[in-house]
């Protein structure tokens, strides 16, 4: 089965001349929720902006494919209309409207049977948005806010629903609350691509996890491969491997600083895992 | 005290046209943030066209829409023809209001090529001869027709954008481009029709305008300024503050043109500007625009 989203080698830049991302590749399977991690800058942002479209000319290089489809350098409203949803960091609600009136807007274009069925399923999954209907958005809680953004997304029946740090801003609760929706969402049988700082939590639910790094993915695998990676481990999960004194994966050379110290989640793994 | 409700009804009926310029200024300013300066020059253009079709024994009642829409599909086209491109090219925001000062001028010239510079009467349906004296106040036909057409225009587009899809999808737009783009709205098209109904607006205000001013193809610049200043006054991202600072400006000036001078007139409207921004900089309803850096 070929992927649902195929990124093959892309180039982002910004000013033609500041390299984002450089030469990223991966495979979104159907149905799978596929978790980026990686620090501040790394370019994750990015990433989604560039297959949502966002960034006019870009990618510079690369192909990017979805559903059969090439749709690098498309402009953003033919993106979204082949099927890809994409929730920005700020979650991209209109705030000076109501609850309603941005639900309205998740619907715009869809003349369907299912809209009704949609509708259910998220009032379903998120009672709160039916309760606040008449609010401005603005008004609602991060948590709140972040549900309307997602179930404005589901309103469009998205095939591939990419969410920037969903969990940013939210109480460790709220955050839970809302990573659970996301499995609710797959199980429905959507694509989720997601970009996450809080590491922890995504491995929980993903399927697939890659780990991007100055522009470029420096390590792939299942949820158990990336947690089984002493560097993951220590940088992005925090797990004192300081202590134990394991064997050493093939990425990790033996120059490796071991200071003792707590983990402190921004150091690097670029240069060791790069292949 | 019956003078002073003179004044304010006058001011009243002037000021309900400033409304329709200003609205037309806002709504353009908040949906693309470009500050419209061919506004005035797109209202002289429907208004000639208007004047050159009555001359032509067409009635009122065809010249009417016909010019509307011509200043309509003028604003439109300049909007995909120049702006779209520019933007293409990676036009600055000031550039692009470089862009409308140059529409403005390129305009003036055509208007000036094919109707001459001389000023001229408009045939108009509505005198202002005909009066009818209420109480202690009289009122002409052509001021009550001028209120009517920006009570009319103002509820008009008040329907449009608060009742109607296309205005959800106004709203949207203009608070959130990328957001709209992203739900699969058609951007482009919902900012080309906001660009045709606001010139369209600014064509009724110049058509009602004109009877009373004499027809040349400078005489909207007193009137796009006002509205433009009445924009301000209100909070240019604020629909209703249009309407709020259109009706204040009009009566301020009118009442200061009674009661100090004539000459006054405009000097007094402004100082309230003045006053009213060194108090509240985003203007008596409006609000900057919250956007993330």
């Amino acid at each position: 089965m070929s992927p649902l989203l195929k990124v093959s080698s892309i180039e982002t830049l910004y000013f033609d001349r500041i390299y984002a991302l450089f030469g990223v590749s991966l495979e979104v399977e159907e149905r799978q929720i596929f978790a980026v991690l990686g620090p501040n800058g790394a370019g994750k942002t990015t990433l989604l902006k560039t297959v949502a479209g966002l960034l006019k000319d870009q990618p510079k290089k690369g192909v990017i494919e979805f559903a059969g489809h090439r749709i690098e350098r498309r402009p953003p409203e033919k993106v979204a209309n082949l099927g890809i949803v994409y929730v920005p960091e700020d979650r991209g609600l209109f705030r000076e409207l109501t609850v309603a009136e941005n639900l309205e807007l998740g619907l715009w274009g869809r003349r369907d049977d299912g809209v009704q069925e949609d509708l259910e399923f998220v009032f379903g999954m998120f009672p709160i948005l039916k309760e606040r209907g008449k609010q401005q958005a603005e008004t609602l809680s991060g948590g709140e806010q972040q549900m309307l953004a997602l179930g404005r997304a589901m309103l469009r029946r998205p095939r591939l629903l990419m969410l920037d740090e969903p969990s940013l801003g939210l109480a460790p609760q709220v955050a839970k609350a809302v990573f659970e929706a996301l499995l609710t969402i797959s199980r429905r049988g959507t694509t989720i691509l997601l970009v996450e700082q809080n590491a922890r939590l995504a491995l929980k639910v993903a399927h697939h996890g890659a780990i991007l790094e100055a522009g470029r993915i420096v390590l792939q695998g299942t949820p158990k491969d990336l947690e089984a990676n002493e560097d993951v481990r220590e940088v992005y999960l925090g797990i004192g491997a300081a202590d134990t004194v394991s064997p050493r994966g093939s990425a990790g050379p033996a120059t490796r600083r071991r200071a003792g110290a707590a983990p402190q989640g921004v150091r690097s793994l670029a240069p060791r895992l790069v292949e | 005290m019956a003078r002073f409700v003179q004044y304010a009804l006058t001011g009243l009926s002037a000021g309900s046209l400033y409304a329709l310029v200003a609205l037309g200024i806002v709504l353009i300013y908040r949906s693309t943030r470009v500050l419209n300066f061919a506004h005035g020059d797109v209202a002289t253009l429907g208004t000639f066209v208007a004047f050159a079709l009555i001359s032509q024994g067409y009635p009122f009642s065809v010249a009417f829409p016909v010019a509307i829409l011509v200043g309509a599909l003028a604003a439109v086209a300049f909007y995909f023809g120049v702006l779209i491109p520019a933007q293409r090219q990676g036009a600055t925001l000031l550039g692009q209001v470089i862009l409308t000062l140059g529409l403005a001028l390129i305009f003036q010239g055509l208007i000036v090529y094919q109707w001459g510079a001389e000023p001229d009467r408009f045939p108009f349906p509505l005198s202002d001869s005909k009066t009818w004296k209420v109480g202690p106040v009289f009122i002409s036909e052509l001021s009550l027709g001028t209120f009517g057409a920006g009570l009319v225009g103002s509820l008009l587009l008040y329907v449009l954008v608060q009742k109607t899809r296309l205005g959800l999808a106004m709203r949207a737009t203009s608070e959130n481009l990328p957001a709209a783009q992203t739900l699969g709205i058609p951007t482009r098209r919902v900012l080309g029709i906001s660009w045709g109904i606001a010139s369209a607006l600014g064509v009724v205000a110049g058509i009602f305008l004109a009877p009373a001013l004499l027809l040349d193809p400078f005489f909207m610049l007193d009137p796009f300024l006002k509205g433009f200043a009445a924009a301000v006054l209100g909070g240019l991202n604020s629909l209703p503050g249009a309407v709020v600072g259109g009706l204040i400006l009009g009566v301020a000036e009118s009442l200061a043109g009674g009661y100090v001078t004539i000459q006054f007139k405009n000097t007094l409207a402004f100082v309230i500007i003045i006053v009213v921004l060194l108090v509240r900089p985003e203007g008596l309803l409006g609000h900057e625009f919250k956007e993330r850096v």
